[in-house]
């Protein structure tokens, strides 16, 4: 048997890179799954590919900065699936530049699509998680919020927020049945990581052990772990993929 | 049903206690089995039932039934 039949999950920036593997997987392995992005035209592939796998699909537009959308699209999924099992925080973006040129709004943007988005959308679903005594979310954090990165001190920042937020997420709900991990990914090879310059992609490389980039697929099975059954007695974790090139 | 006996009734519900143990004088962590999440899902659920917006100034001071009860009368959401 599937390993999430009759489970619902909520995907958010599910039109592309990891956020469709992730969602993609999840249907294939028996999930009925929404999926948001900030315009609804864009998540068309990812419907059909779900649908494809005979699940039920759920497209809605949302930007996940901005809370009446997120609490919207987290209504329309509790009344058209009848509730939420697991929510994947995957919308992300970089806006990379060194601290000396970095505007406000670098800093700005990237800080509330990463971490305020996580945020307004694990607190629109706890409600409804709390309700039912169960639920998992799973946070895309990144391997640069652990290690850090020169160029990258928003993204950083951001994503050590996810982080630190998932772990308070995993404490404070842990009674209640609901269990909150993020992964931590290393180079994996989408349109966000596509912009950098072959030299950078060249360096980066140098850094993996494994000496390969990462795909979303790699990124897409851990997360199936931890929204199911199977990591039943894990939350508040962090797991790196990223073809060992951090090891702690 | 009067407002006394919905609040009851709530209780009940979500912390799982016999009626007979919800007197006005019951504090809900005290003597209801209550954790610090559950009174804030407490909160949550009489504000839905009765409508209210209970900030959390206030909520910090609604440790039993009774000061439930006498609090949502004095704001006029008598049932
Ligand atoms: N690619 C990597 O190497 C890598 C490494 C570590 C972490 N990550 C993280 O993985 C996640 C997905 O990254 P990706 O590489 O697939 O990127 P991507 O740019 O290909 O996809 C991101 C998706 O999020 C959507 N999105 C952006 N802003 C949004 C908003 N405000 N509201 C709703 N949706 C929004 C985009 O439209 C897009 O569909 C991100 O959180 C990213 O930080 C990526």
């Amino acid at each position: 048997m599937a390993r999430l039949t009759g489970k619902t999950a909520l995907v958010t920036g599910a039109a592309r890179g990891i956020g469709q593997a992730i969602a993609l997987t999840l249907a294939k392995e028996g999930a009925d799954v929404a999926v948001c992005d900030v315009e609804r035209d864009w998540l068309k592939e990812t419907e059909d590919g779900i649908t494809a796998q005979g699940r039920n699909a759920l497209a809605c537009a949302a930007d996940v900065t901005q809370a009446d959308q997120v609490n919207a699209a987290v209504k329309t999924v509790v009344d058209e699936f009848g509730r939420i099992d697991i929510l994947v925080n995957n919308a992300g973006i970089t806006r990379d530049t060194f601290l000396v040129r970095m505007s406000d709004s670098d800093w700005d943007d990237v800080l509330n699509v990463n971490l305020r988005g996580t945020f307004l959308f694990t607190r629109a679903v706890t409600r409804p998680m709390m309700r039912a005594k169960s639920g998992t979310i799973v946070n895309i954090a990144s391997i640069i919020g652990v290690i850090g990165n020169a160029g990258q001190a928003n993204y950083a920042a951001s994503k050590a927020g996810v982080i630190a937020l998932t772990r308070s997420t995993a404490k404070e709900l842990a009674s209640r049945n609901i269990r909150a991990n993020a992964v931590a990914p290393g180079f994996i090879q989408t349109k966000m990581t596509e912009a950098l310059s072959p030299e950078v992609q060249q360096q980066m490389m140098q850094a993996i052990p494994m000496a390969r980039f990462g795909t979303p697929q790699d990124v897409a099975n851990v997360v199936l772990f931890l929204a199911g059954d199977e990591s039943a007695f894990v939350t508040g974790q962090v797991i790196n993929i990223c073809g060992g090139m951090v090891t702690a | 049903m009067g407002l006394e006996d919905k609040v009851k009734e709530i209780i009940v519900d979500k912390l799982g206690v016999n009626a007979e143990q919800v007197t006005p004088e019951a504090s809900f962590i005290e003597d209801l089995g209550a954790d610090s999440l559950d009174t804030v899902e407490l909160v949550m659920a009489f504000e839905e039932e009765f409508g209210a917006e209970i900030p959390d100034s206030d909520a910090e001071k609604l440790t039993t039934v009774g000061a439930v009860n006498d609090y949502l009368k004095e704001k006029g959401f008598d049932a």
